[in-house]
Protein backbone atom coordinates (compact mmCIF):
# COMPACT_ATOMS: atom_id res chain seq x y z
CA UNK A 1 0.00 0.00 0.00
CA UNK A 2 1.02 3.58 -0.52
CA UNK A 3 0.78 6.06 2.34
CA UNK A 4 1.21 9.80 2.38
CA UNK A 5 2.83 11.02 5.57
CA UNK A 6 1.75 14.60 6.23
CA UNK A 7 4.24 16.35 8.45
CA UNK A 8 2.73 18.94 10.76
CA UNK A 9 5.63 20.73 12.39
CA UNK A 10 3.57 22.26 15.22
CA UNK A 11 6.08 23.89 17.55
CA UNK A 12 9.00 21.83 16.23
CA UNK A 13 12.05 24.05 15.66
CA UNK A 14 13.02 24.01 11.97
CA UNK A 15 15.64 25.87 9.90
CA UNK A 16 12.68 27.85 8.49
CA UNK A 17 12.80 29.84 11.70
CA UNK A 18 16.51 30.47 12.44
CA UNK A 19 15.73 31.81 15.89
CA UNK A 20 13.93 28.64 17.00
CA UNK A 21 16.43 26.45 15.20
CA UNK A 22 19.29 28.10 17.12
CA UNK A 23 17.72 26.89 20.38
CA UNK A 24 18.78 23.38 19.44
CA UNK A 25 22.35 22.33 20.17
CA UNK A 26 24.65 21.39 17.29
CA UNK A 27 24.17 17.72 18.20
CA UNK A 28 20.39 18.05 18.18
CA UNK A 29 20.47 19.79 14.79
CA UNK A 30 22.70 17.04 13.41
CA UNK A 31 20.31 14.42 14.81
CA UNK A 32 17.40 16.01 12.92
CA UNK A 33 19.35 16.01 9.64
CA UNK A 34 20.49 12.43 10.25
CA UNK A 35 16.92 11.29 10.93
CA UNK A 36 15.67 12.81 7.65
CA UNK A 37 18.61 11.36 5.76
CA UNK A 38 17.83 7.91 7.13
CA UNK A 39 14.18 8.29 6.12
CA UNK A 40 15.13 9.39 2.60
CA UNK A 41 17.41 6.38 2.24
CA UNK A 42 14.52 4.02 3.05
CA UNK A 43 13.76 2.31 -0.29
CA UNK A 44 9.99 2.63 0.23
CA UNK A 45 10.17 6.41 0.62
CA UNK A 46 9.56 8.91 -2.17
CA UNK A 47 10.71 12.21 -0.74
CA UNK A 48 8.14 14.98 -0.97
CA UNK A 49 8.72 18.68 -0.75
CA UNK A 50 9.10 20.83 2.31
CA UNK A 51 6.80 23.80 2.50
CA UNK A 52 7.60 27.38 3.45
CA UNK A 53 6.08 28.36 6.81
CA UNK A 54 2.29 28.78 7.10
CA UNK A 55 2.64 32.59 7.40
CA UNK A 56 3.45 32.57 3.67
CA UNK A 57 0.25 30.70 2.79
CA UNK A 58 -2.70 32.11 0.86
CA UNK A 59 -6.02 30.31 1.03
CA UNK A 60 -8.34 30.47 -1.98
CA UNK A 61 -12.11 29.91 -2.06
CA UNK A 62 -14.62 30.57 -4.80
CA UNK A 63 -18.00 31.90 -3.71
CA UNK A 64 -20.76 32.75 -6.22
CA UNK A 65 -18.14 32.80 -8.94
CA UNK A 66 -15.91 35.25 -7.08
CA UNK A 67 -12.46 34.23 -6.04
CA UNK A 68 -11.86 35.04 -2.38
CA UNK A 69 -8.39 34.93 -0.99
CA UNK A 70 -7.41 35.04 2.66
CA UNK A 71 -4.01 35.43 4.19
CA UNK A 72 -2.77 32.34 6.00
CA UNK A 73 -3.31 28.60 5.91
CA UNK A 74 -6.68 26.78 5.76
CA UNK A 75 -6.24 25.43 9.28
CA UNK A 76 -4.77 27.16 12.33
CA UNK A 77 -1.14 28.12 11.88
CA UNK A 78 0.09 25.66 14.43
CA UNK A 79 -1.76 22.83 12.69
CA UNK A 80 -0.60 23.72 9.18
CA UNK A 81 1.06 21.23 6.90
CA UNK A 82 4.84 21.56 6.83
CA UNK A 83 5.80 18.91 4.33
CA UNK A 84 5.04 15.41 3.17
CA UNK A 85 6.50 12.22 1.83
CA UNK A 86 5.13 9.13 0.15
CA UNK A 87 5.84 5.72 1.63
CA UNK A 88 5.23 2.39 -0.06
CA UNK A 89 4.68 -0.06 2.80
CA UNK A 90 3.20 -3.48 3.50
CA UNK A 91 0.75 -2.20 6.06
CA UNK A 92 -0.20 0.55 8.47
CA UNK A 93 2.17 -0.71 11.17
CA UNK A 94 5.16 -0.08 8.89
CA UNK A 95 3.87 3.40 8.04
CA UNK A 96 3.35 4.20 11.74
CA UNK A 97 6.91 3.13 12.50
CA UNK A 98 8.32 5.40 9.80
CA UNK A 99 6.10 8.26 10.96
CA UNK A 100 7.43 7.85 14.50
CA UNK A 101 10.99 8.31 13.20
CA UNK A 102 10.22 11.74 11.67
CA UNK A 103 11.67 14.38 14.05
CA UNK A 104 8.49 16.48 14.09
CA UNK A 105 6.66 13.52 15.70
CA UNK A 106 8.75 13.84 18.87
CA UNK A 107 9.61 17.56 18.84
CA UNK A 108 6.25 19.29 19.13
CA UNK A 109 4.44 18.33 15.94
CA UNK A 110 2.61 15.29 14.62
CA UNK A 111 2.45 13.14 11.52
CA UNK A 112 -0.82 12.28 9.83
CA UNK A 113 -0.71 8.96 7.98
CA UNK A 114 -3.15 8.72 5.08
CA UNK A 115 -3.51 5.86 2.62
CA UNK A 116 -3.16 7.05 -0.96
CA UNK A 117 -6.16 6.05 -3.07
CA UNK A 118 -5.02 4.02 -6.04
CA UNK A 119 -7.37 4.02 -8.98
CA UNK B 1 -32.71 -27.95 20.75
CA UNK B 2 -32.31 -24.29 19.85
CA UNK B 3 -30.37 -23.29 22.96
CA UNK B 4 -27.48 -25.80 22.66
CA UNK B 5 -27.18 -24.94 18.96
CA UNK B 6 -27.01 -21.24 19.82
CA UNK B 7 -24.33 -21.97 22.41
CA UNK B 8 -22.30 -23.93 19.85
CA UNK B 9 -22.61 -20.99 17.48
CA UNK B 10 -21.39 -18.52 20.10
CA UNK B 11 -18.44 -20.76 20.88
CA UNK B 12 -17.50 -21.18 17.22
CA UNK B 13 -18.17 -17.69 15.88
CA UNK B 14 -14.80 -16.07 16.65
CA UNK B 15 -12.77 -18.95 15.31
CA UNK B 16 -14.83 -19.32 12.16
CA UNK B 17 -14.77 -15.58 11.41
CA UNK B 18 -11.04 -15.30 12.12
CA UNK B 19 -10.15 -18.15 9.79
CA UNK B 20 -12.45 -16.83 7.06
CA UNK B 21 -10.81 -13.39 7.26
CA UNK B 22 -7.45 -15.14 6.93
CA UNK B 23 -8.68 -17.09 3.89
CA UNK B 24 -10.64 -14.33 2.18
CA UNK B 25 -8.58 -11.31 3.13
CA UNK B 26 -11.67 -9.17 3.66
CA UNK B 27 -13.48 -8.52 6.92
CA UNK B 28 -16.92 -7.76 5.46
CA UNK B 29 -16.88 -10.62 3.01
CA UNK B 30 -15.79 -13.01 5.77
CA UNK B 31 -18.53 -11.77 8.09
CA UNK B 32 -21.21 -12.29 5.44
CA UNK B 33 -19.82 -15.75 4.66
CA UNK B 34 -19.75 -16.70 8.35
CA UNK B 35 -23.33 -15.55 8.82
CA UNK B 36 -24.42 -17.57 5.81
CA UNK B 37 -22.60 -20.68 7.06
CA UNK B 38 -24.25 -20.40 10.47
CA UNK B 39 -27.66 -19.96 8.84
CA UNK B 40 -27.15 -23.11 6.77
CA UNK B 41 -26.01 -24.98 9.88
CA UNK B 42 -29.14 -23.87 11.74
CA UNK B 43 -31.27 -25.45 9.00
CA UNK B 44 -29.25 -28.61 8.41
CA UNK B 45 -27.78 -29.71 11.71
CA UNK B 46 -31.10 -30.40 13.43
CA UNK B 47 -32.01 -32.64 10.47
CA UNK B 48 -28.67 -34.18 9.39
CA UNK B 49 -27.03 -34.17 12.81
CA UNK B 50 -24.10 -32.05 14.00
CA UNK B 51 -20.94 -32.73 11.97
CA UNK B 52 -17.93 -34.32 13.71
CA UNK B 53 -15.95 -31.12 13.45
CA UNK B 54 -18.48 -28.26 13.53
CA UNK B 55 -15.85 -25.51 13.29
CA UNK B 56 -14.21 -26.92 10.16
CA UNK B 57 -17.65 -27.57 8.63
CA UNK B 58 -18.64 -23.93 9.20
CA UNK B 59 -15.36 -22.58 7.82
CA UNK B 60 -15.46 -24.79 4.72
CA UNK B 61 -19.11 -23.92 4.09
CA UNK B 62 -18.55 -20.21 4.58
CA UNK B 63 -15.52 -20.17 2.35
CA UNK B 64 -17.27 -22.11 -0.42
CA UNK B 65 -20.28 -19.79 -0.21
CA UNK B 66 -18.05 -16.74 -0.47
CA UNK B 67 -16.37 -18.10 -3.58
CA UNK B 68 -19.72 -19.05 -5.16
CA UNK B 69 -21.02 -15.61 -4.50
CA UNK B 70 -18.02 -13.94 -6.06
CA UNK B 71 -18.21 -16.14 -9.14
CA UNK B 72 -21.88 -15.28 -9.50
CA UNK B 73 -21.44 -11.62 -8.98
CA UNK B 74 -18.71 -10.28 -11.20
CA UNK B 75 -19.55 -6.79 -10.10
CA UNK B 76 -17.51 -7.53 -7.02
CA UNK B 77 -14.39 -7.34 -9.14
CA UNK B 78 -12.21 -5.79 -6.47
CA UNK B 79 -12.96 -8.57 -4.03
CA UNK B 80 -12.33 -11.26 -6.66
CA UNK B 81 -8.89 -9.88 -7.25
CA UNK B 82 -8.10 -10.35 -3.62
CA UNK B 83 -9.33 -13.93 -3.78
CA UNK B 84 -6.84 -14.78 -6.50
CA UNK B 85 -4.18 -14.81 -3.80
CA UNK B 86 -2.45 -18.22 -3.76
CA UNK B 87 -3.96 -19.39 -0.47
CA UNK B 88 -7.46 -19.14 -1.95
CA UNK B 89 -6.63 -21.49 -4.82
CA UNK B 90 -9.17 -24.01 -6.05
CA UNK B 91 -8.78 -26.39 -3.15
CA UNK B 92 -11.73 -28.46 -1.97
CA UNK B 93 -12.36 -27.87 1.70
CA UNK B 94 -14.63 -29.83 3.97
CA UNK B 95 -14.95 -30.60 7.65
CA UNK B 96 -11.82 -32.77 7.61
CA UNK B 97 -9.61 -29.84 6.56
CA UNK B 98 -7.44 -28.59 9.38
CA UNK B 99 -7.74 -24.83 9.65
CA UNK B 100 -5.35 -22.68 11.68
CA UNK B 101 -6.79 -20.87 14.68
CA UNK B 102 -6.47 -17.18 13.78
CA UNK B 103 -8.45 -15.67 16.64
CA UNK B 104 -5.29 -14.05 17.98
CA UNK B 105 -4.69 -12.29 14.65
CA UNK B 106 -8.29 -11.12 14.72
CA UNK B 107 -8.00 -9.87 18.29
CA UNK B 108 -4.88 -7.83 17.51
CA UNK B 109 -6.61 -6.39 14.44
CA UNK B 110 -9.72 -5.40 16.40
CA UNK B 111 -7.61 -3.81 19.14
CA UNK B 112 -5.32 -1.89 16.78
CA UNK B 113 -4.48 1.51 18.26
CA UNK B 114 -5.29 3.23 14.95
CA UNK B 115 -8.96 2.55 15.78
CA UNK B 116 -10.85 4.63 18.35
CA UNK B 117 -11.15 2.88 21.72
CA UNK B 118 -14.95 2.61 21.50
CA UNK B 119 -14.60 1.08 18.02
CA UNK B 120 -12.04 -1.42 19.34
CA UNK B 121 -14.43 -2.45 22.09
CA UNK B 122 -17.40 -2.84 19.74
CA UNK B 123 -15.43 -4.68 17.10
CA UNK B 124 -13.92 -7.09 19.64
CA UNK B 125 -17.35 -7.93 21.05
CA UNK B 126 -18.79 -8.40 17.56
CA UNK B 127 -15.92 -10.31 15.95
CA UNK B 128 -14.70 -12.48 18.82
CA UNK B 129 -17.59 -12.42 21.27
CA UNK B 130 -20.16 -13.04 18.55
CA UNK B 131 -22.53 -10.46 20.04
CA UNK B 132 -24.99 -8.95 17.60
CA UNK B 133 -24.90 -5.25 16.80
CA UNK B 134 -28.18 -4.85 18.73
CA UNK B 135 -26.71 -6.54 21.81
CA UNK B 136 -23.61 -4.34 21.76
CA UNK B 137 -25.73 -1.22 21.27
CA UNK B 138 -27.86 -2.18 24.29
CA UNK B 139 -24.80 -2.90 26.43
CA UNK B 140 -23.33 0.55 25.73
CA UNK B 141 -26.67 2.36 25.81
CA UNK B 142 -26.42 3.78 22.30
CA UNK B 143 -29.01 3.49 19.51
CA UNK B 144 -28.51 0.49 17.27
CA UNK B 145 -27.90 2.53 14.08
CA UNK B 146 -25.12 4.42 15.89
CA UNK B 147 -23.43 1.17 16.86
CA UNK B 148 -23.90 -0.25 13.35
CA UNK B 149 -22.28 2.87 11.93
CA UNK B 150 -19.39 2.58 14.38
CA UNK B 151 -18.74 -1.01 13.32
CA UNK B 152 -18.98 -0.21 9.60
CA UNK B 153 -16.58 2.70 9.95
CA UNK B 154 -14.06 0.59 11.91
CA UNK B 155 -14.13 -2.22 9.35
CA UNK B 156 -13.77 0.30 6.54
CA UNK B 157 -10.71 1.78 8.21
CA UNK B 158 -9.13 -1.66 8.68
CA UNK B 159 -9.41 -2.26 4.93
CA UNK B 160 -8.64 1.25 3.67
CA UNK B 161 -5.77 2.09 6.01
CA UNK B 162 -4.11 -1.31 5.69
CA UNK B 163 -4.32 -2.43 9.32
CA UNK B 164 -2.59 -5.82 9.17
CA UNK B 165 -4.27 -9.11 10.09
CA UNK B 166 -1.49 -10.65 12.14
CA UNK B 167 0.06 -11.06 15.54
CA UNK B 168 2.48 -8.11 15.77
CA UNK B 169 6.20 -8.84 15.43
CA UNK B 170 8.32 -9.05 18.60
CA UNK B 171 9.36 -5.38 18.71
CA UNK B 172 5.72 -4.22 18.61
CA UNK B 173 4.22 -7.03 20.68
CA UNK B 174 4.57 -5.69 24.25
CA UNK B 175 2.81 -2.41 23.40
CA UNK B 176 0.10 -4.09 21.33
CA UNK B 177 -0.54 -6.79 23.91
CA UNK B 178 -1.03 -4.05 26.50
CA UNK B 179 -3.66 -2.53 24.23
CA UNK B 180 -5.49 -5.86 23.83
CA UNK B 181 -5.42 -6.52 27.59
CA UNK B 182 -6.70 -3.00 28.24
CA UNK B 183 -9.67 -3.48 25.89
CA UNK B 184 -10.64 -6.80 27.48
CA UNK B 185 -10.36 -5.29 30.97
CA UNK B 186 -12.38 -2.27 29.87
CA UNK B 187 -15.17 -4.60 28.72
CA UNK B 188 -14.95 -6.41 32.06
CA UNK B 189 -15.25 -3.17 34.03
CA UNK B 190 -18.25 -2.06 31.99
CA UNK B 191 -19.82 -5.32 33.12
CA UNK B 192 -18.57 -5.14 36.69
CA UNK B 193 -20.53 -1.98 37.34
CA UNK B 194 -23.81 -3.83 36.88
CA UNK B 195 -24.10 -5.25 33.36
CA UNK B 196 -23.02 -8.78 34.25
CA UNK B 197 -23.17 -10.27 30.77
CA UNK B 198 -20.33 -7.98 29.65
CA UNK B 199 -18.18 -9.24 32.53
CA UNK B 200 -18.90 -12.82 31.46
CA UNK B 201 -18.04 -11.87 27.88
CA UNK B 202 -14.73 -10.33 28.99
CA UNK B 203 -13.89 -13.50 30.92
CA UNK B 204 -14.59 -15.58 27.80
CA UNK B 205 -12.25 -13.32 25.82
CA UNK B 206 -9.68 -13.48 28.62
CA UNK B 207 -9.85 -17.29 28.61
CA UNK B 208 -9.32 -17.39 24.86
CA UNK B 209 -6.38 -15.01 25.15
CA UNK B 210 -4.79 -16.99 27.99
CA UNK B 211 -5.21 -20.17 25.97
CA UNK B 212 -3.79 -18.60 22.80
CA UNK B 213 -0.82 -17.00 24.61
CA UNK B 214 -0.02 -19.64 27.23
CA UNK B 215 3.47 -18.25 27.92
CA UNK B 216 2.39 -14.64 28.41
CA UNK B 217 2.14 -13.97 32.16
CA UNK B 218 0.07 -10.79 31.82
CA UNK B 219 -2.57 -12.61 29.74
CA UNK B 220 -2.82 -15.18 32.56
CA UNK B 221 -2.74 -12.36 35.13
CA UNK B 222 -5.68 -10.56 33.52
CA UNK B 223 -7.78 -13.74 33.41
CA UNK B 224 -6.96 -14.50 37.05
CA UNK B 225 -7.85 -10.94 38.06
CA UNK B 226 -11.21 -11.02 36.29
CA UNK B 227 -12.11 -14.43 37.72
CA UNK B 228 -11.23 -13.36 41.26
CA UNK B 229 -13.14 -10.07 41.08
CA UNK B 230 -16.13 -11.60 39.35
CA UNK B 231 -16.31 -14.35 41.99
CA UNK B 232 -17.50 -11.68 44.44
CA UNK B 233 -20.18 -10.33 42.10
CA UNK B 234 -23.17 -11.89 43.91
CA UNK B 235 -22.03 -10.35 47.20
CA UNK B 236 -21.46 -6.84 45.80
CA UNK B 237 -25.12 -5.92 45.71
CA UNK B 238 -27.92 -6.40 48.20
CA UNK B 239 -31.01 -5.70 46.16
CA UNK B 240 -29.86 -2.60 44.29
CA UNK B 241 -27.55 -1.49 47.07
CA UNK B 242 -23.79 -1.65 46.84
CA UNK B 243 -22.07 -3.65 49.58
CA UNK B 244 -18.43 -2.88 50.39
CA UNK B 245 -15.92 -5.72 50.52
CA UNK B 246 -15.68 -5.60 54.34
CA UNK B 247 -19.44 -6.00 54.73
CA UNK B 248 -19.90 -8.70 52.09
CA UNK B 249 -21.39 -12.07 52.97
CA UNK B 250 -18.63 -14.39 51.79
CA UNK B 251 -20.93 -17.35 51.60
CA UNK B 252 -22.16 -15.59 48.45
CA UNK B 253 -18.69 -15.68 46.89
CA UNK B 254 -18.17 -18.23 44.16
CA UNK B 255 -15.56 -20.48 45.79
CA UNK B 256 -15.01 -22.58 42.68
CA UNK B 257 -14.30 -19.49 40.63
CA UNK B 258 -11.89 -18.18 43.28
CA UNK B 259 -10.02 -21.50 43.10
CA UNK B 260 -10.06 -21.26 39.32
CA UNK B 261 -8.64 -17.72 39.48
CA UNK B 262 -5.92 -18.78 41.90
CA UNK B 263 -4.88 -21.66 39.64
CA UNK B 264 -4.49 -19.22 36.76
CA UNK B 265 -2.61 -16.81 39.03
CA UNK B 266 -0.21 -19.61 40.00
CA UNK B 267 0.46 -20.21 36.31
CA UNK B 268 1.23 -16.51 35.83
CA UNK B 269 3.58 -16.54 38.82
CA UNK B 270 5.28 -19.70 37.56
CA UNK B 271 5.98 -17.75 34.35
CA UNK B 272 7.72 -15.16 36.56
CA UNK B 273 4.96 -12.66 35.91
CA UNK B 274 5.11 -9.47 37.95
CA UNK B 275 3.36 -6.99 35.64
CA UNK B 276 0.37 -4.90 36.68
CA UNK B 277 -2.33 -7.51 35.96
CA UNK B 278 -0.46 -10.25 37.82
CA UNK B 279 0.06 -7.96 40.82
CA UNK B 280 -3.61 -6.90 40.81
CA UNK B 281 -4.67 -10.56 40.62
CA UNK B 282 -2.40 -11.36 43.57
CA UNK B 283 -4.05 -8.54 45.53
CA UNK B 284 -7.54 -9.78 44.58
CA UNK B 285 -6.53 -13.26 45.74
CA UNK B 286 -5.37 -11.92 49.12
CA UNK B 287 -8.64 -10.01 49.47
CA UNK B 288 -10.47 -13.34 49.24
CA UNK B 289 -8.71 -14.63 52.38
CA UNK B 290 -10.12 -14.30 55.92
CA UNK B 291 -8.41 -12.84 57.87
CA UNK B 292 -6.67 -10.71 55.30
CA UNK B 293 -2.90 -10.34 55.12
CA UNK B 294 -2.89 -6.54 55.13
CA UNK B 295 0.91 -6.05 55.29
CA UNK B 296 1.24 -8.20 52.16
CA UNK B 297 -1.62 -6.33 50.44
CA UNK B 298 0.02 -2.99 51.29
CA UNK B 299 3.35 -4.23 49.90
CA UNK B 300 1.72 -5.32 46.63
CA UNK B 301 -0.09 -1.98 46.25
CA UNK B 302 3.25 -0.30 46.81
CA UNK B 303 4.72 -2.36 43.95
CA UNK B 304 1.72 -1.60 41.73
CA UNK B 305 1.97 2.09 42.53
CA UNK B 306 5.65 2.03 41.52
CA UNK B 307 4.76 0.32 38.21
CA UNK B 308 1.80 2.44 37.24
CA UNK B 309 2.36 5.78 39.00
CA UNK B 310 -1.43 5.82 39.38
CA UNK B 311 -2.91 7.97 42.15
CA UNK B 312 -5.88 5.57 42.32
CA UNK B 313 -3.50 2.75 43.23
CA UNK B 314 -1.90 5.02 45.82
CA UNK B 315 -5.35 5.52 47.35
CA UNK B 316 -5.78 1.75 47.62
CA UNK B 317 -2.36 1.52 49.23
CA UNK B 318 -3.50 4.12 51.78
CA UNK B 319 -6.45 1.89 52.74
CA UNK B 320 -4.14 -1.10 53.23
CA UNK B 321 -1.64 0.95 55.23
CA UNK B 322 -4.49 2.21 57.43
CA UNK B 323 -5.38 -1.41 58.21
CA UNK B 324 -1.77 -2.17 59.20
CA UNK B 325 -0.68 1.04 60.93
CA UNK B 326 -3.96 2.75 61.79
CA UNK B 327 -6.13 5.45 60.20
CA UNK B 328 -3.76 8.38 60.73
CA UNK B 329 -1.01 6.67 58.68
CA UNK B 330 -3.58 6.02 55.94
CA UNK B 331 -4.89 9.58 56.09
CA UNK B 332 -1.36 10.96 55.69
CA UNK B 333 -1.09 9.12 52.37
CA UNK B 334 -4.60 10.13 51.25
CA UNK B 335 -3.79 13.78 51.92
CA UNK B 336 -0.71 13.56 49.71
CA UNK B 337 -2.72 12.36 46.68
CA UNK B 338 -3.72 14.91 44.08
CA UNK B 339 -7.09 13.55 42.95
CA UNK B 340 -9.63 16.08 44.13
CA UNK B 341 -12.36 15.12 41.62
CA UNK B 342 -12.29 11.45 42.51
CA UNK B 343 -15.25 10.47 44.70
CA UNK B 344 -13.50 7.48 46.28
CA UNK B 345 -10.74 9.73 47.57
CA UNK B 346 -13.31 11.67 49.57
CA UNK B 347 -15.30 8.65 50.75
CA UNK B 348 -12.05 6.98 51.86
CA UNK B 349 -10.99 10.15 53.65
CA UNK B 350 -14.43 10.30 55.28
CA UNK B 351 -14.08 6.76 56.60
CA UNK B 352 -10.59 7.41 58.03
CA UNK B 353 -11.67 10.68 59.65
CA UNK B 354 -14.67 8.91 61.16
CA UNK B 355 -12.39 6.28 62.69
CA UNK B 356 -10.24 9.08 64.13
CA UNK B 357 -13.34 10.63 65.72
CA UNK B 358 -13.08 13.78 63.55
CA UNK B 359 -16.80 13.63 62.80
CA UNK B 360 -17.30 17.11 61.32
CA UNK B 361 -14.46 16.67 58.85
CA UNK B 362 -15.73 13.18 58.03
CA UNK B 363 -19.15 14.63 57.24
CA UNK B 364 -17.62 17.24 54.91
CA UNK B 365 -15.62 14.55 53.12
CA UNK B 366 -18.68 12.32 52.58
CA UNK B 367 -20.64 15.31 51.30
CA UNK B 368 -17.88 16.10 48.84
CA UNK B 369 -17.98 12.46 47.64
CA UNK B 370 -21.75 12.69 47.32
CA UNK B 371 -21.39 15.77 45.09
CA UNK B 372 -19.18 13.80 42.72
CA UNK B 373 -21.15 10.55 42.49
CA UNK B 374 -23.21 9.61 39.43
CA UNK B 375 -24.29 6.10 40.26
CA UNK B 376 -27.52 5.63 42.27
CA UNK B 377 -26.28 2.62 44.24
CA UNK B 378 -23.16 4.51 45.29
CA UNK B 379 -25.21 7.56 46.22
CA UNK B 380 -27.40 5.49 48.55
CA UNK B 381 -24.30 3.96 50.13
CA UNK B 382 -22.80 7.37 50.86
CA UNK B 383 -26.11 8.62 52.27
CA UNK B 384 -26.18 5.62 54.63
CA UNK B 385 -22.64 6.47 55.77
CA UNK B 386 -23.63 10.09 56.38
CA UNK B 387 -26.71 9.03 58.34
CA UNK B 388 -24.56 6.75 60.52
CA UNK B 389 -22.32 9.71 61.35
CA UNK B 390 -25.29 11.76 62.46
CA UNK B 391 -26.45 8.94 64.74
Amino acid sequence: MKYMLLIHQGTTPTPNSPEDWARLSQDEQQAVYAAYQKINENPGVTAGLGLAPPETATTVRVQDGRTLTTDGPFVETKEALGGYLIFEADDLDAAIELAASIPAASMGGAIEVRPVVEW
Amino acid sequence: MVAPLEQAFRDQWGRVLATLIGLLGDFDLAEEAAQEAFAIAARRWPVDGTPDNPGAWLIATGRNRAIDRIRRDRALAAKTRRLQAPEAAEVEMDDTTIFPDERLELLFTCCHPALATEAQVALTLRALGGLTTAEIARAFLVPEPTMAQRLVRAKRKIAAAGIPFRVPPAHLLPERLDAVLAIVYLIFNEGYSGRGHLAAEAIRLGRALAELMPDEPEAQGLLALMLLLDARREARFRGDDLVLLDDQDHTLWDATQIEDGRTVLDRALALHGHGPYVVQAAIASLHADRPRDWPQIAALYSELSRQTGSPVVELNRAVAVAEVEGPSAGLAIVDSIDLDDYRYLHSTRGEMLRQLGRTDEARDAYRRALDLVHDDAERRLLKRKLAELAG
